[in-house]
């Protein structure tokens, strides 16, 4: 018997045909594949089974475009020896577990808690007390930062340890925003609940997180998109690439205090954000992507819009970014902060945009692509130096390849198929996993179905969880002045960690 | 420094000029309109995916409407969105749409503290609190202070500090993590003082209600001066119900 069964992306699979190893075996086998440095866990999770944990990791194999799928299974109170050990990129997904499951590991090296969700198996310890690490010492001092934040943005704890105005380290403790999503995909029934449920996991990424929701259940009903379905939604998350990004630079220069930037950049976005409310109504992209249907069909109209506003906005964008990227004071910030190498975001496990950052190359559009990714070949933009300038430029690159790629997609739209089958009920006793670049990396849901084909378990991942060690990593040795420019260079969810 | 002026000078004028008469571009589904239509309402009632349909009266809650409009889809004929956005109000009741209604929503005026427009009509400064959001509410909140929005223009500003606010805006469905830091928030924000309710999982929990992480104990405790709707609130709806708030009325 083999130890994984693989699968592509979006491939419902019966639950059974999932190899169960021995917890050695399984743990032998995965750490082994991650040796390589194309194959990386995109999740690895969970789940109750009869007074039994059964333990699922996914290893996506970037050479192939295949992912590798084994599980286990364990009783909750064994101390294991630990993934993390071996490759410190699984630390949070032990971490996931051991907070959820109780789960204990002999060599693990830090079992923080992840997100204090409401069903954890440890009542006891609250988000409210939980103990920071500490240095002893007379020189040292403590900052802490949040749950509330200066600005408009989500709630995190930020605790430094600093020798005068430097940083030494950075914990970061999330779990303010549990809204115990994964949860309420079991107990909201519809499907319209259940998608709209995906289109609030992340507000900043509704097209990321829905797309990979839409295709995992059309796969569950057996359902094969049809051109048009495929092509607003690979649309939608390039669409969403350039808002978010553009949004992203103004940030960064609002927070050098590079005021026309800021604000060139900040109204470059609301044209874009506005063009998903001419074609969906919401500037957010909520309400725009459904499984097995359209209510925004795609046409000449729409994207005589779409080459408008890109005409606009393109001879701007590229002024903007001339002086930006070349102003003394701009750089003079951006170069050589918040460095993350190459070797700590692939041991690590970052993904997405901060891994291409920092010299890995990893993006699903190009290793395991889906919709309209299958039909061209997309280069992913790669940088070397791993710091705030990095995570800039890609920013920039990634834009424009955005627009030229949509671009391409508006040579031939697809024609509405008006003659849509209905979906069929969701498949018994499945398996299925959907993986998604959105804009900030790498989104995985899993599903698994019982025997009625009832949904059992939903796990979502977002690219954020994989990333907020790169920015904890990324900030020491820096002023601690700097730290707004790297959290905001990195642009990392907290609703997408909390769920 | 003489490109940077360039660049401005390309810019041109990008503030909307008139905030409360500025039309929206597209097809915006602000506030539905019901016709008198015959159709199976429990039909209707039941696909809404937040519970926001209720019949005998045939109504919509704006305060729980994720504005999907997969309603309006089924039953073109019975709901249709208008794109009216002045959609707030400070009367929880007042979001609820019924039957036949084609009006715009309003502020009850006898509701809002003499305090409100004496202190805060020329300035006024908010602390926002985002607890159990996804972050799509803030991303609008920001936008209102961007330079097409620029809600400071009336003195409308976001602060850093409670301390220097006059007032909080909620957004999300408030998690049992944030209850406690949202009450020192707001304890720690000088009187007089107002709570504003953005997006609808600030006001009713949204898609999230009656999950067992969050607690929205906080509601129950204090009068909420504005509600706005939206998922996520569009950065006119905010505006817009903001400057009603805290208008100068003429005596009577
Ligand atoms: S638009 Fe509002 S009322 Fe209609 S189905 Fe969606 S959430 Fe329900």
């Amino acid at each position: 018997m083999l130890n994984y069964i693989s699968v592509k992306n979006n491939q419902c699979i019966p639950f059974s045909s999932i190899p169960v190893l021995e917890y050695e075996q399984f743990l032998d086998y995965n750490t082994s594949l991650v040796k390589e440095e194309s194959n990386h866990c995109v999740n690895y999770y969970g789940i109750r089974k009869q007074g039994k944990i059964v333990l699922i990791c996914c290893i996506a194999s970037d050479a192939d475009g295949l992912i590798h799928i084994s599980s286990t299974e364990v009783k909750p109170e064994v101390q294991l020896e630990s993934f993390t050990a071996r490759h410190l990129a699984f630390h949070i997904f032990e971490r996931e577990i051991h907070e959820n499951f109780g789960i204990s590991y002999i060599d693990h090296p830090w079992l923080k808690p992840l997100r204090f969700p409401f069903n954890s198996f440890d009542k006891s310890s609250g988000i409210a007390n939980y103990p920071f690490y500490k240095i002893e010492s007379e020189e040292l001092h403590e900052v802490g930062v949040g749950p509330i934040h200066a600005g408009v943005i989500e709630p995190g704890h930020f605790r430094f340890i600093c020798n005068g105005e430097q940083i030494l380290h950075l914990e970061i403790q999330l779990g303010f925003q549990h809204r115990g999503i994964e949860n309420l995909f079991l107990e909201k029934k519809t499907l319209l609940q259940r998608t709209t449920l995906a289109e609030n996991i992340a507000g900043d990424t509704v097209a990321g997180h829905t797309t990979a929701f839409v295709n995992l259940w059309e796969s569950l009903c057996n359902f094969s998109p049809e051109a048009d379905l495929q092509f607003a939604r690979t649309l939608a998350l390039e669409l969403e690439r350039i808002a978010i990004h553009t949004g992203g630079l103004s940030a960064m220069c609002t927070d050098v205090a590079y005021q026309l930037g800021s604000s060139v950049f900040g109204r470059l976005r609301t044209p874009i954000v506005n063009y998903f409310q001419i074609w969906g109504g919401n500037r957010l992209a909520k309400g725009l992507l459904r499984a097995g249907k359209t209510n925004f069909p795609f046409d000449k109209v729409l994207e005589e819009k779409l080459q408008t506003v890109f005409n606009e906005y393109k001879p701007d964008f590229d002024e903007m970014c001339k002086e930006t990227f070349s102003l003394p004071s701009v750089l003079g910030r951006f170069e050589k902060t918040g460095v993350v190498t190459k070797e700590q975001a692939l041991l690590t496990g970052a993904v997405g945009m901060t891994a291409r950052s920092s010299g890995v190359n990893k993006d699903i559009r190009a290793s395991h692509p889906h919709d309209y990714y299958q039909l061209s070949e997309h280069l992913p933009v790669i940088k070397k130096h791993g710091d705030v300038f990095s995570r800039a430029q890609i920013r920039r690159e990634e834009i424009k390849q955005s627009i030229e790629h949509i671009r391409k997609l508006l040579e031939s739209i697809p024609d509405e198929n008006k003659k849509r089958q209905e979906l069929n009920p969701p498949s018994s006793d499945s398996f299925v996993l959907s993986l998604v670049e959105g804009w900030r990396g790498e989104i995985c849901h899993c599903a698994i179905t019982d025997e009625n084909g009832e949904l059992t378990h939903y796990k979502v991942k977002d690219p954020s969880l994989h990333n907020w060690l790169s920015l904890a990593l990324a900030v020491r040795n820096n002023e601690i002045s700097d730290f707004p420019i790297c959290n905001k260079s990195f642009d990392l969810s907290y609703c997408g960690n909390d769920l | 420094m003489i490109r940077n002026l360039m660049i401005l000078a390309h810019q041109g004028k990008q503030f909307i000029p008139d905030l409360t008469s500025a039309s929206v571009p597209g097809i915006f589904r602000g506030r539905p309109v019901i016709s008198r239509e015959v159709i199976n309402e429990q039909q209707l009632a039941s696909l809404c995916p937040t519970a926001a349909i209720a019949v005998n009266p045939l109504s919509i809650d704006m305060g729980r409407c994720t504005f999907c409009g997969e309603c309006a889809f089924a039953f073109p004929g019975k709901i249709s969105f208008t794109t009216d956005y002045k959609i707030a109000s400070n009367e929880r009741d007042a979001l609820i749409i019924r039957e036949g209604d084609d009006r715009p929503v309003l502020l009850n005026a006898g509701l809002i503290r003499k305090e409100i427009s004496e202190f805060f009509s020329g300035s006024l400064k908010l602390r926002q609190v985002s607890a159990g959001a996804d972050n799509s509410c803030e991303m609008e909140l920001n936008a209102c202070g961007n330079v097409n929005f620029d809600m400071g223009r009336f003195g409308i500003e976001f602060v850093a500090s409670p301390r220097h606010a006059d007032g909080i805006v909620i957004t999300g469905a408030i998690s049992e993590h944030m209850a406690e830091p949202l009450q020192i928030c707001y304890d720690a924000t000088p009187e007089p003082k107002i709570i504003i309710l953005a997006g609808i999982d600030a006001i009713s929990g949204g898609i999230f209600e009656g999950s067992p992480a969050l607690n929205r104990s906080f509601l129950d405790k204090y009068k909420i001066d504005l509600y706005v709707p939206g998922n996520p609130v569009h950065p006119l709806s905010f505006i817009n119900g903001i400057l009603e708030l805290i208008k100068v009325r003429k005596k009577s």
